[in-house]
């Protein structure tokens, strides 16, 4: 796929017997929005969970800005601009908000193999960057396992574009959260493609796919299923992807409301 | 991404204050209540410069292998290896010094010994995936003594270089009259603490230690090595363990294949008396040091008011439950705020 910011190609994955993907092709371009739908145990999650390097795949190859990569852990997947908002948040409770989105690259200084953490700098750029992404917190200093499910979802999201990603990729960032939360992160993907980051997200709600999505993809028991860009498809024909089904029914109702 | 107003917990500003200030220093007010009470029974016994030394002097082998504990429990381990490390440590070093190898070759054995077998333990644990820390050092807690005895054949080593001794015998007495004075076991003990301090407070591994403990996963897709963590840790521990038997070797001048049997239960115990959770993440160095003088001065409390050693034990135990119990409430008032 000539032009992709990255691209999977023939992955497989296997857990012992189980297959969890079987040869799956994907690319999103620089500054895309692609949706990723499918039933449960589809693969969506295991398939981005490749793509952040927190999973080596069983065969296949990824390449990212026209050059092969392998990523051996998510520092791999970071160092080129991938980050990834998980389905579960993945916060360590016991620490605070602003720990939270700088764990793994503290700022500081460099002590031999150590850092030394500059815990009032990460407060303060935490504090900047909740406040640009318009994130209200009681405090930065609130461990993450005292917020609420939107707040946890908050933290999250704020982690994955506390540096300059490329590429951040969404878990069903919207599962858990209240209506106008739910805004809130979709004017976030919005605004994320406005600055040039390309964004996959992950959603059962269609609501989600056809608000910002420009092209939307499914997985169907672990393959690829159908594709499309959003404007030649209907929310009725990918509920019918979800299902493992293809062929337009035409006229519902719903069908045209976006 | 909710907006939560301030006022939301009802508290005025001074509620969550007070409560974080005793949250942090109440273990330090319980050392200093069980101090005061003492005092007030049996001033001139408890008191005396000599009882208060010998307190410190006791407990600071402990000490050492409690800090090393603490590291361990806050990633959610265990470490029963360390009593037998400092058997090993104890009993290596006796010999080495009794041998006539140079004193500063034989200072370095117990920590070696200490960062080997914990290297073992963090390797055996990562690598080989073994379930749960508990089955990997409870292999090495019984590997390390029986090598303890097969070097020694069981019998006690005596007689070590003046040298090797300091540490674990000399005090600074700064113009009190003996044996009033700081032992040099104890400015160990305070280097080691404030050591453990800054690198679990102010270092990125240390944040990679409690962030491990309060949930791995968040901790492997933030990129961080997690095994290579763990395996620090173990070492750590080691080390510390190692620490301690030159601390005990120093103290009686000896080795005894026997030293340590049954003290890594004790450096638990005090770890969790001093508020760190057994389930990770959770607890200060600064817990861990009240925790091990609260059961010093509870032996040492109960030994000068004539209480049996049985009835010693059972008050600890009594202790360590209560200790976890206060913690549970704490963690549900904390929940309900
Ligand atoms: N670590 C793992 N070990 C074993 N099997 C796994 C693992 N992770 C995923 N699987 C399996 O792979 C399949 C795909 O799972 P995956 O989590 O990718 O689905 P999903 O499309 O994200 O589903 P959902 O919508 O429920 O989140 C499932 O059958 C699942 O059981
Ligand atoms: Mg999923």
């Amino acid at each position: 796929m000539a032009g992709a910011l990255l691209e999977a190609r023939g992955i497989s994955k296997y857990f012992g017997a189980i297959t969890a993907l079987r040869d799956v092709n994907f690319h999103v371009g620089p500054g895309e929005v692609v949706g990723v739908v499918g039933d449960n145990g589809a693969g969506k999650s295991t398939l981005m969970k490749i793509l952040s390097g927190l999973f080596v795949p069983s065969e296949g190859e990824l390449v990212f800005d026209g050059r092969p990569v392998s990523f051996r852990s998510p520092k791999d997947a970071q160092r080129l601009g991938i980050e990834m908002v998980h389905q579960d948040f993945a916060l360590a409770g016991n620490m605070p908000i602003y720990e939270n989105i700088y764990l793994g690259r503290e700022p500081g200084w460099r002590l031999g193999p150590l850092t030394v953490v500059d815990h009032r700098r990460a407060r303060r750029m935490a504090a900047e960057h909740l406040n640009r992404l318009k994130i209200h917190v009681k405090s930065i200093d609130q461990n993450t396992e005292d917020l609420s499910g939107g707040q946890r979802q908050a933290v999250a999201i704020a982690r994955s574009t506390a540096f300059d990603a490329k590429l951040v990729i969404m878990d069903e960032p919207t599962a858990a959260l209240a209506i106008k939360e739910v805004g809130k992160v979709l004017d976030l993907v919005r605004s994320l493609k406005e600055h040039g980051v390309a964004v996959i997200i992950i959603s059962h709600r269609m609501d989600d796919i056809f608000y910002c999505c420009d092209r939307v993809m499914a997985l169907y028991q672990g393959t690829n299923f159908a594709e499309s860009p959003l404007g030649t498809t209907s929310r009725n024909e990918v509920i019918g992807w979800i299902m493992g089904t293809k062929g337009h029914t035409q006229g519902l109702a719903h069908d045209n409301m976006h | 991404m909710s907006d939560t107003p301030a006022t939301k917990s009802g508290f005025s500003l001074r509620g969550p204050r007070v409560s974080k200030f005793l949250e942090v220093y109440g273990i330090v007010l319980v050392v200093i209540v069980m101090m005061l009470a003492l005092a007030a029974i049996k001033p001139e016994v408890f008191l005396s410069a000599q009882n208060l030394t010998n307190i410190l002097k006791q407990n600071a082998s402990l000490a050492l292998l409690a800090l090393g504990m603490y590291v361990v429990i806050v990633t959610a381990g265990i470490d029963l290896s360390v009593g037998s490390i400092m058997g090993l440590a104890m009993v290596a070093l006796a010999i080495a010094s009794k041998a006539g190898v140079p004193w500063p070759l034989v200072l370095l054995i117990g920590p070696a010994i200490g960062l080997m077998v914990g290297w073992i333990n963090g390797v055996g644990l990562t690598v080989l995936k073994l379930p749960h820390p508990f089955i990997m050092t409870l292999g090495t807690l019984n590997v390390a003594r029986g090598l303890t005895y097969l070097i020694s054949n069981g019998a006690p080593v005596s007689g070590l270089q003046p040298e090797v001794r300091y540490i674990g015998q000399a005090y600074y007495s700064f113009g009190m009259a003996p044996p009033a004075g700081i032992p040099a076991s104890l400015i160990l003990v305070a280097v080691c603490a404030i050591g453990l301090w800054f690198f679990l407070e102010r270092t990125n591994m240390g944040r990679h230690i409690f962030a491990i403990g309060g949930n791995p996963h968040a901790a492997r897709v933030s990129g961080i090595n997690v095994d290579r963590t763990l395996v620090v840790v173990y070492m750590i521990s080691g080390f510390m363990a190692g620490l301690s038997g030159l601390l005990l070797a120093g103290r009686t001048d000896s080795g005894f294949p026997n030293a340590g049997i049954g003290i890594e239960l004790d450096a638990i115990a005090a770890v969790i008396i001093g508020g760190a959770s057994f389930f990770g993440g959770r607890g200060t160095v600064l817990g861990v040091l009240a925790g091990v003088l609260i059961m010093g001065i509870l032996r040492n409390g109960l030994n000068i008011n004539n209480v049996s050693a049985f009835w010693q034990q059972i008050l600890i135990g009594l202790v360590i439950i209560i200790a976890v119990y206060i913690d549970v409430l704490r963690r549900r008032a904390a929940v309900r705020r």
